[in-house]
């Protein structure tokens, strides 16, 4: 039997029963769609980590804190104050430090601003001049402060611009954190808040005003800014051997200390959402799994069905090939119509769900392609067995079925 | 070995359906000939033997010894896709219960051996062959629109239409009433006038006079031959 007249009848047989067909392509039609919207979201976070990571700045380094060991419980990073305000000073040297742009000791802690009657929590940092430059942020409005005000613990803030907004403070005027005034000086320009987070909602004080009148403690971590993007291994080693030196450590796998650049941050966090995106295309493509039994339970009812026609072909001249044939491309048909139309809910989800829900979906060509490619591969394999049993059968006993 | 007059030769047949304790003996040691353009009946009660003639006559199994030489080809030891092909080019079958396909037109249902063998012009020959049934106005009925009788004559246009050496009709009239079978049975008698060779399996007495010669079968052997 000629392949198009295969198709025709296999068409012919898929239309006799509508309601069935189109219900066992919609196991597909969602498996498919689902692969490639969940890819597609993955992407697009995936995306949008990666540009605000690097909005940040490709220069930045961070210290943090070497990891505390006390009574033998490992502390994690950052939980021992290993870090002072006198390595901020180490770092500041031009002299041993030239690929060193900025410096900023970074001490942080959450706290509730009032303005009047308004009040709204936040991250507040304490940090010095530094913070601005090596941030890579700009002021919307007002100065930041300046050394001076971190040598005389000035009572000032500056903040983000979904701070000021939801408190209602512009420059000048005086807000509370932990009951104590400041006054804000300044507002800074919108960063964005894809992702993680959100790089507009923060205050920063002087170091010094935070240490004394805010959380107390030291430097939590200390962020640096190499002169350029090409300087920053040469930026690396100079941090490192500063603070060996201060910390008087000969052994350098011995350092309290770590040091990290953005493109290890970003790779971290690329490594994040790649996992996250496997995992949820992992359960889409076990929904597209389910589909594929789906078609072959059909397959499987169909050929049970169809036993007495089965049985006619044969006797008038069908070899177990032809009907083999017949019964896998039937279920080849199913499941290329799902993936199709799996397809088209896929870009419609794509091109909906930024709209309605403000999640962002990247969709591009690969995963559309696989698929489509696993979903007629699952109508294949699927249908291989219940085809197996048609072509198998006996005529007589076929013809017999009634 | 058969003399090349001989359609049908089948020599020492025996069929044995299941094994061990359980064995049952369908045909045994049968012996048959029928030759070309011949018209043959044969007769006998249920279970004896009838069924399983028909189907290794009609190369839809194969027997479990002896030897059947179908147009002077042996076909009792062919593969299952050599065997479909045998039945494809050879055999045109004219079942009890029609066995049309429902959704299918007349005509459409008289092409489907042609589907198997890859022929051009698939419909002019399925009209031919309902002409000949005197089905020439009913090309696009569908069977249920069709009375048993015509039904019938739907099926052997089907079997007729790939030019067969052999019409097997298994009880071609167990589902009809006395005049549709009247018509059939005509059909198949001016069938085998033009030379067609035809075996009519059945137990209806009424049946058997079409054809030039019958013979009886009980317990899987041949009791009686008798010629018209």
């Amino acid at each position: 039997m000629s392949l198009l007249k295969t198709i025709e009848t296999g068409l012919r047989s898929l239309l006799g029963h509508r309601l069935r067909s189109v219900l066992t392509t919609l196991g597909i039609l969602f498996g498919v769609a689902a692969v490639i919207a969940t890819v597609g979201i993955g992407q697009a976070s995936s995306d949008s980590v990666t540009a605000r990571i690097t909005s940040l700045g490709t220069n930045l380094l961070t210290i943090t804190a070497g990891s505390s060991v006390s009574a033998g419980v490992f502390g994690g990073a950052g939980s021992a104050n290993t870090l002072s305000m006198s390595d901020v000073q180490g770092l500041q040297d031009r002299q041993s430090a030239p690929d060193i742009a900025a410096v900023a000791p970074v001490s942080q802690g959450r706290a509730t601003l009032v303005d009047g009657s308004t009040n709204w929590s936040t991250t507040v940092s304490g940090s010095t001049d530094g913070w601005l430059v090596t941030n890579t942020r700009t002021l919307s409005s007002g100065t930041f402060f300046n050394a001076n005000d971190v040598a005389t613990r000035t009572q000032v803030i500056v903040l983000g611009s979904t701070t000021a907004a939801n408190l209602g403070a512009a420059v000048g005027d005086i807000v509370l954190v932990k009951q104590i005034p400041f006054q804000v000086i300044g507002v800074l320009a919108s960063a964005g808040s894809q992702g993680f987070g959100n790089q507009d909602d923060l205050a920063v004080v002087p170091f010094t005003t935070a240490q004394d009148e805010l959380f107390g403690g030291g430097v939590q971590r200390i962020l640096l800014s190499a002169t350029s993007a090409s300087t920053i291994g040469s930026a690396y080693l100079e941090a490192n051997q500063i603070l060996l030196q201060t910390h008087h450590i000969t052994d350098p796998s011995q350092a309290d200390f770590t040091i990290t650049t953005q493109t290890q941050v970003l790779s971290t966090a690329q490594a994040v959402t790649q996992t996250l995106t496997i995992l949820l295309a992992s359960v889409a493509a076990i929904s597209l799994l389910v589909g594929g039994i789906g078609v072959m339970n059909i397959m499987l009812v169909s050929v049970t069905e169809r036993t007495s026609e089965i049985g006619l072909r044969k006797a008038l001249g069908a070899t177990p090939v032809d009907l083999f044939r017949q019964f896998v491309i039937e279920a080849g048909m199913l499941t290329a119509l799902g993936g199709l139309l799996g397809v088209a809910t896929g870009l419609a989800v794509g091109y909906i769900v930024p709209r309605a829900a403000n999640i962002a979906v990247h969709i591009t060509p690969l995963p559309v392609l696989v698929a489509v490619g696993v979903a007629v591969a699952v109508g294949l394999v699927f249908g291989v067995y219940p085809a197996l049993r048609a072509a198998r059968l006996a005529p007589i006993e076929a013809l017999r079925a009634q | 070995m058969p003399s090349p007059d001989e359609l049908i030769h089948l020599e020492s047949i025996n069929k044995v359906y299941g094994s061990g304790d359980g064995a049952v003996a369908a045909l045994r040691d049968f012996s048959l000939t029928v030759a070309s353009g011949e018209s043959l009946a044969v007769m006998g009660p249920s279970g004896s033997g009838k069924s399983t003639l028909m189907n290794i006559l009609g190369c839809l199994d194969t027997p479990t010894s002896g030897r059947y030489w179908f147009a002077g080809q042996d076909v009792s030891r062919l593969s299952e896709t050599e065997l479909a092909g045998v039945r494809n080019r050879r055999i045109g079958f004219v079942f009890q219960q029609f066995q049309l396909l429902p959704k299918l037109s007349a005509w459409r249902n008289v092409e489907l051996p042609l589907l198997y063998r890859n022929v051009r012009d698939r419909r002019s020959l399925a009209l031919q062959a309902l002409e000949q049934v005197g089905l020439a106005n009913r090309v696009d009925h569908r069977p249920s629109q069709l009375s048993g009788g015509q039904q019938q004559r739907v099926a052997i246009a089907r079997a007729l239409v790939t030019d067969p050496d052999l019409i097997l009709a298994d009880e071609p009239t167990g589902n009809l009433d006395t005049a549709s079978s009247r018509d059939v049975l005509a059909v198949l008698q001016e069938l085998n006038e033009q030379g067609r060779t035809i075996v009519i399996i059945t137990h209806d007495p009424e049946v058997a006079p079409v054809a030039k010669r019958t013979v009886h079968m009980r317990d899987g052997q041949l009791v009686e031959q008798v010629a018209a």
